[in-house]
């Protein structure tokens, strides 16, 4: 098994799935390259080269380059998914989802809904998020609280590259729409990811670290941090269990609430703004069904509520570091009930 | 003197072990140990096991202390001579531990890894170990198995002799678009297995489905088969845990399959995080369902074992001996009740349907025994 990066796998996962199954299309901007232009065919590959070799392999009927305008292909990619094909669609970067809101919201996460369950939408939406690559305030956001919100879409967030390409075939073979989440600074990060296709199903987290006095739940990027933290901890006696929702809806609610009735303790890292994230809401979910087991207050580490800043070293400054996960858990397992 | 200081070193369990955590030692330092005698239990990541003295006498020193993490072939403690002086033991830990870093860099370049063979069109996956001449050793795993669960076995077989595992259809790394599934079907993809590599006969060690495809093959072509060790085989008897066969082709969530992996084993406290996540990502291959369920249905059909091969025992000529586990859970101990007298049968207080786990030293001496 060879170690590949997460970019590599989100393309493996498109790629064999493309293969599989000749509904499969992939659309966006630039996802090829070059279309109506003289110049190198399949010269981007997605803007930061995920979607590379796709379109010499399949072609253009099935890699499409679509025109600056997001409410037109992401509309476009609903109505495909509602008639037979299967797109996976990319919106760049999620802070420009605005503009295709109605899209998203009213038609592709409405259909089976509106449709007494008649109707399905095979739709994944890839987006690019996330703070830390220096892209600015209108480039960097964490948007899944928005769409985790909203019934009717599947929110799926990989922590890493094995998690990538399991999810994305998934979401592929899902018939709801999904807004798959790719952090843009974990694209180069590297591991074992099999060479055959597999499917890592939705709803079930999973659990990176095991310990006994705190649990920390974190997503997407926040897992690495949040391992790099137990490990650190377990050498002084600090034992963690990390819980990696993978999906944010679904939510694997059971497999947080059981972890902390035996810990007593939460910790949840969450990179998006504070007001109405997900560490608001999975911290609610605690405490409204684990109150008794409680032995400590629950503590939120995110950013602050305030757009993710140009400068690098207040970026920094803004995003959960490893070292305010550690001041949390410290915090938390000092009440010692 | 250095010649009667013997290094006691961290094992590699399994191809991904890289470490590991000594939890607790069994033997003070100035007391004699006996090759064979528990030593001390270590945890990687995937497991506890006992570790057995590869070598016997005075204990001098434990390095590593209870609680302390160290890689794979770092030195654990020194055993040596009585006569052997404090200052030679300082020296010989000295220079271990300045060419270790060497060494390891070098092991790690040499650490086998699994190869592929084609079959009848389908990959197979193997590993194969130890450089000893002479009939080798080859280990099948059971359904739902991979070549990993002999990890407490290769290391210590491949020392005597050469040892090949592997992947059978469907499973760990093999193709996973299985046609033939039956257990004579199975038994032929085995004799081609040994064809492919060249190997004219083989010691077959089976555990519970592989026990008895080796089985099989041994009443088949009983000139491939130089000797049998069974462990928890099917074959013995129409009972088989349905309840555990079918969990495990349905199974898909974290919390199943712990469940289901606790039942293999006599002390559940066994299945560790990695364990679960290694089967589940399995699991979750393309065609690995498929495969299973094909396989189940023709060897395990309707919750029962579809071949029972034992009341054959009594024309077959080749050495057999059978090991099980008193508390498996999975296929029961009371199968290798009433057995013709020629084949030895050794059952195994507190172990479960994992033997070559749970009581990976005493398996192996069976083997190694029977093997020559």
């Amino acid at each position: 098994m060879a170690k590949k990066s997460f970019r590599q796998a989100v393309n493996e996962a498109l790629a064999q799935e493309m293969r599989r199954d000749p509904t499969v299309v992939v659309m966006g901007e630039d996802n090829a390259g070059g279309m109506g232009a003289p110049g190198e065919d399949d010269a981007w590959g997605g803007v930061l080269g995920v979607t590379k070799g796709l379109m010499p392999e399949f072609g253009r009927d099935r890699v499409l380059d679509t025109p600056i305008s997001e409410s037109a292909f992401i509309g476009a990619a609903a109505g495909a998914a509602a008639t037979g094909l299967r797109p996976v669609a990319e919106l760049m970067f999620v802070d420009f989802m605005g503009v295709c809101f109605d899209q998203i919201f009213n038609q592709a996460g409405k259909f089976r809904y509106m449709f007494g369950g008649k109707a399905v939408t095979p739709m994944v939406v890839r987006t690019m998020f996330g703070a830390g690559f220096r892209a600015a305030s209108q480039h960097s956001q964490c948007l899944y609280p928005i769409f985790t919100h909203t019934p009717g879409l599947k929110v799926v967030i990989p922590s890493s590259p094995y998690e990538a390409k399991g999810l994305m075939i998934q979401s592929i073979r899902d018939d709801d729409p999904v807004i798959f989440f790719e952090h843009k600074v974990m694209y180069d990060d590297e591991e074992e990811v099999p060479d055959e296709p597999y499917t890592i199903p939705f709803g079930e987290a999973n659990v990176t670290r095991e310990g006994d006095d705190v649990t920390v739940v974190a997503i997407g990027r926040m897992v690495g941090f949040a391992n790099q933290v137990a490990d650190k901890l377990e050498g002084e006696g600090i034992g963690c269990t990390v819980i990696d929702p993978r999906t944010t809806s679904p939510l694997d609610e059971d497999s947080i609430l059981e972890s902390v009735e035996e810990t007593g303790r939460l910790v949840v890292v969450d990179e998006s703004n504070p007001r109405c994230n997900l560490a608001t809401d999975i911290a609610a979910l605690a405490a409204e069904n684990v109150f008794d087991a409680l032995k400590a207050p629950i503590r939120k580490v995110t950013p602050p509520h305030t757009p993710v800043p140009f400068a690098p070293e207040l970026e920094d400054l803004y995003i959960p570091s490893p070292e305010k996960i550690e001041a949390a858990v410290r915090d938390v397992a000092g009440h010692r009930a | 003197m250095s010649g009667d200081i013997q290094a006691i070193t961290m094992p590699k369990w399994g191809l991904a072990m890289e470490e590991g955590m000594v939890v607790a030692w069994h033997v003070e330092p100035g007391s004699e140990v006996g090759a064979g005698d528990d030593l001390l239990d270590i945890e990687t990541t995937k497991i506890t096991n006992v570790f057995e003295a590869p070598v016997g006498g005075l204990l001098r020193r434990q390095i590593v202390a209870a609680g302390e993490t160290v890689p794979v072939g770092a030195l654990l403690g020194v055993v040596a001579d009585p006569a052997v002086e404090e200052g030679e033991i300082d020296a010989f830990v000295t220079r271990f531990n300045e060419s270790f870093e060497v060494e390891a860099k070098e092991a790690a370049a040499a650490a086998p890894e699994t190869q592929v063979v084609e079959v009848a069109g389908l990959p197979l996956a193997y590993l194969r170990m130890g450089e000893a001449e002479g009939t080798p050793i080859l280990l099948i795993h059971g359904f739902g198995g991979d070549l990993n669960n002999w990890l407490f076995n290769l290391p210590s077989l491949a020392e005597s002799h050469g040892v090949y595992a592997l992947d059978l259809p469907g499973h760990g790394k093999s193709g996973k678009a299985v046609a033939k599934v039956g257990l004579e079907a199975l038994a032929e993809t085995l004799a081609g297995f040994m064809a492919a590599l060249g190997i004219e006969d083989a010691h077959l060690v089976g555990h519970s489905m592989g026990g008895a495809i080796a089985l099989q093959l041994a009443l088949a072509r009983p000139a491939r088969v130089a000797s049998l060790t069974l462990i928890s085989p099917a074959g013995f008897g129409p009972d088989i845990n349905a309840d555990y066969i079918e969990g495990f082709i349905a199974a898909e969530r974290r919390k199943e399959m712990k469940r289901l992996l606790q039942m293999l084993f006599a002390d559940p406290e066994l299945v560790s995080r990695d364990m679960v996540n290694d089967l589940l990502k399995y699991k979750r291959l393309d065609g690995v369902t498929a495969a299973l369920r094909a396989i189940a249905d023709a060897v395990f059909p309707d919750g029962r074992q579809a071949g029972v091969l034992s009341p054959r025992l009594a024309d077959l000529a080749v050495p057999l001996q059978v090991v099980w586990g008193a508390e498996d859970r999975i296929i029961p101990a009371s199968h290798a009740a009433d057995l013709p007298d020629k084949v030895r049968v050794h059952l195994l207080d507190e172990v479960g349907h994992m033997p070559q786990m749970e009581a990976a030293g005493e398996v192996n001496r069976l083997i190694a025994e029977i093997a020559g």
